[in-house]
């Protein structure tokens, strides 16, 4: 099983990205579940949502509390929330934010994970070049594609296509896709000063 | 007026004979063919305003639909006295629910009436006073709101009848119920905003609204008659003076009712679509004295002293009904006027 | 057709292929995906011929259920908590009058403290009104429950209940089959009224009944109960035949036949359950779990012989009877008084609270070492207890308990779980 949590505020889509990555799970013939941490909604204030996917059934209705990735969807959090609380050291996490991890101040306290699992992702300007909104959720899937391999991009263009239509949903995709790419050679970079 | 009025000389008094009357302006009573919807057996007190009201408002409304008709019932005296187990005196398709629910229950049944395309099939709601101002005010006012097909008939006895004449919403200024009771400094009902439930239906801007007593059972049988050829939400209400509960003779049940009427305390008129469209006008304007000093639940008002102040009070309001309403005709009717000619 | 949905529209779609003719209810958390999308369906022409009723109340949502019933249609209402505590006259009502209304109940804590997240405290505030309580542990049969419901309802003439836990199953989305309309026709027919209100027959319904019949036409209500308990499994067993996979029943049983401690629990808590037992199993402690699925009737002899094999029985639900203890912990005792078993009660999940592997585990060690008291708050914070009863204690003035216990708290918006 892997076990997905999703940290944002109220308004920034956290609960959709949970379900469209479950969506694209089910899409690829895998068993999954997506839902939301029902804090009281209101635009602004910190939502969680999570994702399981397994090949087979899953059973448990417990919250994520051992996250195999985090998506970070909004970064103001990391000092309000303890959004890293569980993460496995295998784990992968994902940040919406200009800056790179050690900007951001994360270097050091991320030091125990695999440091090529740990990358941020310009969502928020993606979305606002090619949605013309800060809407980063569907964006960060596309990262999410190529950070952890658990789904494909297709899968994740797909999910989104379910949900949203038209335009909407042709320039989410696009987006993903350059989230994906940028993934990508982030990774490869990592990988080459690595072994450098 | 929806029919046309008519006039009896026949007498110094007010007996109406159907025989002087056309078969189409006769009371549906006499009619050896009416539905008696509410048959005899039932356990009301003699001289009942509420069981005389109830039979020529749901005979009339089963001659206007050729009894397709389903009747809802709040609970309350009607419906204990109409029912006691194992009888029931209701002839027709009848339900009880409960006491607050009877506007959302005939919506249930409306509804149900839609979905299936009995289209022809109608359904009237009935309730007390308090089943209407009181605990059935939200759901009547939903029903308002949605305009469902629901004719809704309050019979307006003017408190808690059933569990022993306890004040209402509907309880008038100055009347001594069980829980408003004539002793201390401000005896019966107090002075209030009082609920207008007839003004309230009207405020919903609903297709029929109108006031009836069952002194004039013609205009009673005429008005619910009106209200069926309406479809959407129609609101009746029906003063039905209660001898127990008002201390009335049970002999005197009309002739309470029509003075609630000529006194201007009870408004008799029509409504549609929010708009007071005809009035029924006072033939002798009487003061309100003759309409409280016959009923003992305002007798604190004359013992002794009495409470003069009370009354006078009671007055400014019937003047007051008789003002906004346009009850006097200072001329007469236009009838009158050309029968006189 | 398997799609990948939230638990509320699976519900939705499910019920509208069970052709309900009325529809109404008041929106309250968390049920108001499910009407929402009902009342979309009904406005687009797709669920036809319906009428959807944007009712003024919950109290409304049932009287009208009972009108449109007692006239001979197919009435559905949904609702949860405060909303069924308002409408809790026209409830008792409509099983009074026999009316086969199926109803949704999002299982939502009861205030006060007003609180909108899950636990069964409003299933068991409706327990002794006679309406049949379902209890579904998956969406799945969540869905398939209410096409279960409507044959039941209608064939036994009693209201049925299908509760499913609010948000976590409302809210959830995941792989379910929402049964095929002419599946769902071909297993639930056209209602067929046994009592209806009809000008051309006209009967009164609602008559006042006084201490001469009272009792006979109560005794004949509990009696249409336990036949439910006949009628119920062999529904299942049809449904099973029909669409291929089992849901509903009284109870089900899961590694029960060597299990010396049994967990009896209902609801989506089942599942994280499942997974506690197969994690004690791979450690070889012999623990099964039996799931109450129809907990009104409720289902003693399943429940004596789903535990018949057990020491020790752990009873887990999301409720309990303030200054009594837990409710359905109560009926587990009543069904086992005579058999040679512990039973331990066990509170948890009130008001939301997460209920987590590792907490049951837990329970499950100290269940083995022989240190699990008769009766347990799982998860209960010691420290702002005593607290709030050292202030209580101290002042006369001592405050509003929640407000005290949320200031002691701290922001609660940083939590996760």
């Amino acid at each position: 099983m892997f076990q997905i949590r999703f940290h944002g505020r109220g308004g920034q889509g956290v609960v959709t990205a949970a379900e469209m990555l479950s969506v694209a799970a089910f899409d690829e013939g895998r068993f999954a579940q997506a839902f939301p941490s029902f804090g009281s909604e209101r635009t602004g204030a910190p939502v969680v949502s999570f994702c399981r996917i397994d090949s087979r059934p899953i059973r448990s209705r417990e919250p994520v509390l051992k996250p195999d990735a985090l998506i970070i969807q909004d970064v103001t959090l990391i000092h309000q929330v303890d959004v890293f609380a569980g993460l496995s050291s295998e784990g992968y996490v994902l940040i919406n934010t200009s800056k790179s991890v050690d900007e951001l101040g994360l270097g050091d306290f991320l030091g125990t994970f695999h440091r090529e699992r740990l990358l941020t992702c310009p969502a928020t300007e993606l979305a606002l070049e090619h949605l013309g909104r800060p809407l980063p959720n569907a964006v960060l899937l596309g990262g999410f594609a190529a950070l952890t391999s658990q789904v494909t991009l297709e899968s994740i263009a797909l999910a989104i296509g379910q949900r949203f239509s038209g335009t909407t949903a042709e320039r989410n995709v696009v987006a993903a896709t350059a989230a994906y790419q940028l993934v990508v050679r982030a990774e490869e970079e990592l990988e080459r000063a690595a072994t450098n | 007026m929806t029919r046309r009025s008519v006039r009896f000389y026949q007498v110094g008094s007010f007996a109406v004979g159907n025989r002087l009357l056309e078969d189409a302006d006769r009371t549906i009573q006499s009619d050896p063919n009416r539905s008696d919807s509410l048959d005899s057996g039932h356990r009301a007190c003699q001289g009942c305003g509420e069981a005389l009201g109830a039979r020529y408002a749901l005979d009339a409304a089963m001659r206007a639909t050729n009894g397709r008709l389903i009747a809802v019932n709040a609970t309350g005296c009607l419906e204990v006295f109409s029912t006691p187990y194992p009888e029931t005196s209701w002839r027709i398709a009848w339900l009880h629910s409960l006491f607050g629910n009877a506007p959302a229950v005939a919506t249930g049944v409306a509804a149900a009436m839609k979905v299936k395309g009995m289209n022809d099939v109608r359904v009237v709601a009935q309730a007390g006073d308090g089943g209407t101002v009181d605990i059935g005010f939200g759901c009547l006012s939903g029903t308002f709101e949605r305009n469902d097909d629901v004719l809704f008939i309050c019979y307006d006895n003017e408190a808690y009848m059933n569990t022993g004449v306890q004040r209402s919403g509907a309880t008038p200024p100055g009347a001594r119920t069980a829980t408003t009771e004539a002793v201390g400094p401000n005896p019966g009902n107090v002075f209030g905003q009082g609920k207008d439930m007839p003004r309230l239906a009207m405020a919903h801007g609903i297709p029929y609204v109108a006031t009836a007593t069952v002194a004039d059972l013609h205009d009673l049988e005429n008005k619910v008659s009106r209200a069926m050829e309406l479809r959407g939400a129609r609101y009746l209400h029906v003063l039905v003076p209660c001898p127990l509960g008002w201390g009335s003779a049970s002999c005197d049940t009309i002739k309470v009712a029509r003075l609630a009427k000529e006194t201007g305390l009870f408004p008799v008129f029509e409504a549609v679509n929010g708009v007071v469209t005809s009035v029924s006008t006072i033939r002798h304007r009487t003061k309100v004295e003759s309409y409280l000093s016959i009923q003992s639940r305002y007798r604190h008002l004359f013992t002794g002293p009495g409470r003069p102040d009370i009354v006078a009070h009671i007055q400014a309001i019937a003047d007051r009904n008789i003002e906004r309403y346009g009850l006097v005709d200072g001329a007469r009717d236009q009838d009158l006027r050309e029968a006189l000619t | 057709m398997l799609q990948q949905i939230e638990g509320s529209r699976a519900v939705a779609e499910t019920v509208a292929r069970c052709r309900p003719e009325v529809v109404c209810a008041y929106p309250i958390s968390p049920q108001t995906h499910i009407i929402e999308a009902i009342g979309a369906m009904v406005k687009a022409g797709e669920l036809t011929p319906c009428e959807f009723i944007n009712v003024e109340s919950e109290f409304a949502a049932m009287s009208v259920s009972i009108g449109a019933s007692a006239a001979g249609a197919r009435a559905y209402t949904a609702t949860a908590s405060q909303g069924l505590l308002f409408m809790m006259e026209a409830v008792y009502n409509a099983a009074g009058l026999g009316l086969p209304i199926v109803m949704t109940l999002a299982n939502r804590a009861i205030g006060a403290p007003i609180n909108i997240w899950n636990d069964h405290s409003d299933a068991m505030a409706a327990r002794d009104a006679g309406w049949i309580q379902l209890f579904a542990e998956t969406n799945q049969e969540a869905a398939d429950l209410h096409v279960l419901a409507f044959r039941l309802a209608e064939e036994l003439s009693v209201p049925v209940m299908v509760c499913m836990d609010g948000f976590i199953l409302t809210h959830a989305v995941e792989g379910i089959d929402v049964p095929e309309q002419g599946d769902v026709d071909a297993f639930l027919p056209r209602y067929e009224p046994r009592q209806v209100l009809d000008p051309a027959h006209p009967i009164s319904i609602g008559a006042m009944v006084g201490p001469e019949a009272f009792t006979e036409v109560r005794y004949l209500s509990h009696l249409r109960q336990l036949d439910a308990l006949e009628l119920i499994p062999a529904l299942a067993a049809k449904f099973a035949l029909a669409f291929g996979r089992p849901s509903g029943g009284l109870v089900h049983s899961y590694r029960t036949d060597d299990a010396t401690t049994v967990v009896v629990a209902m609801g989506s808590v089942l599942g994280t359950i499942k997974d506690a037992v197969d994690q004690r199993r791979a450690l070889g402690d012999r623990v099964g779990v039996v799931g109450i699925t129809t907990f009104r009737p409720f289902p003693f002899e399943e429940v004596r012989r789903a535990l018949s094999g057990a020491h020790r029985v752990v009873v887990i639900e999301k409720a309990f009877s303030v200054g009594y203890g837990g409710v359905l912990a109560a009926d587990v005792a009543s069904a086992t008084h005579d058999m040679s078993l512990t039973l331990h009660s066990v509170v948890a999940g009130l008001g939301g609270r997460a209920i987590t592997q590792h907490s049951i585990e837990s329970i499950l060690d100290d269940a083995a070492a022989a240190r699990l008291p008769s009766v347990t708050f799982l998860d209960l914070d010691r420290d702002i207890v005593n607290s709030e009863r050292a202030r209580i204690g101290e002042r006369r003035r001592s405050g509003p308990s929640a407000e005290n216990v949320l200031s002691d708290l701290g922001s609660v918006a940083s939590r996760i779980g």
